[in-house]
């Protein structure tokens, strides 16, 4: 059986199953039963309980094994990973540390290809990601494991376990194309847990999506290795990192990861050239300063420029970090106010449904362009990439 | 191993309760527990027990002489003429005993399946039920690679991994660590000894007995960075598995002192011996010094050299976590 996803906007972002107000939570339950119920008869027929982990495992678990990409041999039948900045070192019969790939007699493998643990039809703003598309569905799926260890992650328990923990269907690229299609998605959403781990089957499905006129979207940490994300994410017609804070300290003791590679990779997608935006999850006490506000925002303005979007996004208590409050509002008002002030043209305010802050403006005119209730949009009205009112280009994929 | 006596998850429980209620009310013959926080022991007592002729002249090790050992080293390592007396300090009848096993390094060098049969043997000679031994590691299918019979049900001593019953659904957490502990340890069993291999580690430098915990979580693959440390500390620091453990056996039949964790022939030898301790830290600094001195005879640097040195087990005695010993002016050690 495979796991459906909550309501909450999916950033690792730790908001937790907010009703995105009426409307759109009864459009998310629509899309939801739908999805189910479509999927009842295909690949997703079984319902998500807590089964014990002997009940899910694969006879033929082979299916998922492919070689990995992204690593190099080295002595003692050991192998270095290349493909995120951890570089883990693994020796025979271990794993690297995101728990899904496997050193065997010297050869390291994925064990997650096709290995789908999560899978839904999502509104693509859930990801979430307002300059793209706004108002279509994302064939969203994931496998398990991470390469970091968020403290305050929301789906950690696809995210932090291992393969053969979780119930999963075999998927192979192709049939997520068709199921994209069948379903109306015009995109594939890579999500839930981390991408990066699972960057071959990414990789694979993007191909095949684009193939079958399905474009690929992924939300990552963006933790990751430069050579390894141009080939993999290369692929995405857009991608959403998640950006968790300003300071090294706090990736090191929050995330289990390092903000310098987090900021490399966005500097690398901008250069790319894909359509990118930009989660920060503000956590209560932990990374919500003005100062770091203030150094966050000036250096997307220097690095990325003032066009990609910047999503403040609330904090609720999960994991290991049920110790802390939700984030209040005036502090992420505080945070786009900090944002806005140093010149960003387009920063919303997330998980806070019916708040203005979703919405986007035109940062010349000041005239509402899209106005989102929850993660639908109500109105849409940029012709043209660009501001009816005043014609000043806005930033995005805005049509199919 | 024998096959007695079954329980049923009903007949567990009630011989949980029942042992609880022994312990609350009757007071009985003082069990060896593991240590409570801040009750370190004054000297902890180590044995390293070896028979050169373990295996006779093959190469399989044999069981008459490891009933032998083990009864040599229980006998030392809680200062008794009696075998049985040193194991009814240990268990009573009534409880679940869990073996942990480690079965990673496949039939090359994986806890012997001799010497959890001795065990097994004498655990029933102490009142234990068969059905209520319980072998386990992390999955059955490498407990059956390695060469256990897998029995899950009847009357039998109970082996199988943790995939059968799956880890908790909740999450135990100290410190660095937060993880989902296997429900054997926590639904299936309230008595853990611990029976590790004596193992050079690529990350940790050794893998013994307070690493081979990680076969008892969900997410292990998390702790390995830095040496292991202080995850590995800080995971024996969890209740479910410190409120249970009571002794470690390390296998040392044959042993590894460079390679591991995975068997690497060439890097192994055969110790024919067992570790044996009641404190787990002391036991790790003992077998730490074992591989360190079997490194330097094949011409090999230290494990610090190595730039491996085996921090976790200093924190593992620290003030914060006090699980042990390793101090060597406070750790007897007692080779027979």
């Amino acid at each position: 059986m495979l796991r459906e996803m909550s309501t909450e906007s999916e950033s690792c972002a730790g908001s937790c199953g907010l009703p995105s107000g009426a409307i759109n939570r009864r459009a998310f339950l629509k899309c939801a039963v739908v999805s189910g119920g479509a999927l009842g008869v295909g690949e997703f027929a079984h319902a998500a309980t807590g089964m014990p982990a002997a009940a899910v495992q694969q006879p033929d678990d082979a299916r998922f094994v492919v070689e990995a990409k992204f690593y190099e041999k080295a002595a003692n039948l050991k192998i270095k990973c290349k493909l995120c900045p951890r570089g883990c070192v693994v020796g025979d019969k271990e794993r690297g540390y995101c728990g899904v790939r496997e050193n065997r007699g010297g050869t390291y493998y994925t064990l997650v290809h096709s290995r789908v643990c999560a899978a839904h039809v999502d509104p693509v703003e859930k990801k979430p990601l307002f300059h793209y598309l706004p108002g279509s569905l994302a064939f969203s799926l994931a496998t398990a494991g991470c390469n970091v260890n968020c403290k305050f992650c929301q789906n950690w328990d696809i995210s932090q376990s291992r393969p053969e923990q979780l119930p999963a269907e075999y998927i192979p690229p192709q049939r997520v194309a068709e199921l994209a299609r069948h379903y109306d998605c015009p995109t594939i959403a890579y999500t839930y847990s981390e991408p990066v781990i699972f960057s071959e089957f990414l990789m694979d499905t993007a191909d095949a999506g684009h193939a079958a006129g399905v474009r690929s979207i992924v939300v990552s940490n963006g933790y990751m290795q430069e050579d390894a994300l141009r080939q993999a994410y290369g692929k995405m017609d857009a991608v959403k990192i998640d950006l968790k804070a300003f300071s090294e300290k706090y990736y090191r003791d929050v995330v289990t990861g390092q903000l310098k590679q987090v900021l490399e990779s966005l500097v690398t997608l901008r250069k790319m050239g894909k359509w990118l935006e930009i989660v920060y999850l503000v956590v209560p006490t932990l990374n919500d300063g003005d100062a770091e506000f203030t150094g966050l925002a000036q250096w997307v303005k220097a690095n990325l420029g003032v066009d990609v979007p910047l999503h403040f996004t609330q904090f609720h208590p999960q994991y290991l970090m049920k110790n802390l409050p939700i984030t209040p509002v005036p502090t992420l008002e505080r945070a786009k106010a900090i944002a806005d002030a140093e010149g960003l043209h387009y920063v919303y305010i997330g998980n806070v449904p019916g708040h203005s802050a979703q919405n986007t403006y035109c940062p010349r005119c000041k005239k509402l362009l899209v106005e989102r209730v929850g993660f639908t949009e109500s109105r849409m009205l940029i012709e043209k990439n660009a501001c009816p009112f005043c014609k000043h280009p806005i930033p995005g994929i805005w049509h199919v | 191993m024998k096959f007695t006596l079954s329980t049923s998850r009903r007949s567990f429980l009630r011989g949980a309760l029942t042992g609880a209620a022994a312990l609350g009310v009757c007071g009985g013959p003082q069990l060896a527990a593991a240590q409570e926080p801040g009750a370190l022991p004054a000297n902890s007592r180590v044995v390293v027990a070896r028979d050169p002729q373990l295996r006779g002249t093959g190469s399989a090790v044999d069981p008459i002489r490891m009933q032998s050992l083990l009864d040599r080293a229980m006998q030392a390592a809680f200062d008794s003429d009696r075998t049985m007396d040193a194991w009814k300090r240990i268990v009573r009848p009534g409880e679940v005993v869990g073996l942990k096993v480690n079965t990673l390094g496949g039939r090359g060098i994986s806890t012997n399946r001799v010497l959890v049969e001795a065990i097994c043997e004498r655990l029933q000679q102490a009142g234990i039920k068969a059905g209520d031994i319980v072998v386990w590691d992390r999955g059955t299918e490498e407990l059956e690679r390695t060469g256990f019979q897998i029995a899950i049900g009847g009357n039998r001593v109970q082996c199988f991994g943790t995939d059968q019953v799956d880890y908790e659904p909740e999450l135990s957490a100290w410190g660095s660590v937060g993880s989902r502990v296997s429900k054997i340890l926590t639904q299936r069993t309230n008595v853990l000894i611990n029976l590790p291999v004596l193992k050079d580690h690529d990350g940790a430098g050794v893998t013994l007995g307070l690493k081979n915990m990680y076969g008892a979580i969900h997410n292990p693959n998390k702790y390995h960075p830095n040496g292991c440390n202080p995850y590995i500390a800080d995971l024996n620091m969890l209740s479910e598995i410190r409120t249970r453990l009571r002794l470690t056996i390390c296998d040392a039949t044959t042993a590894l002192y460079e390679g591991g964790p995975a068997y690497k022939p060439e890097h192994s030898w055969q110790m024919n011996g067992l570790i044996v301790s009641q404190d787990p830290v002391a036991l790790d600094y003992t077998g730490w010094q074992i591989v360190e001195r079997k490194r330097a005879a094949h011409g090999l640097k230290t494990l610090e050299a190595d730039g491996r040195p085996p921090a976790y087990i200093a924190t593992a005695a620290d003030g914060e976590h006090r699980l042990g010993n390793c101090d060597p002016k406070r750790i007897s050690t007692i080779e027979i």
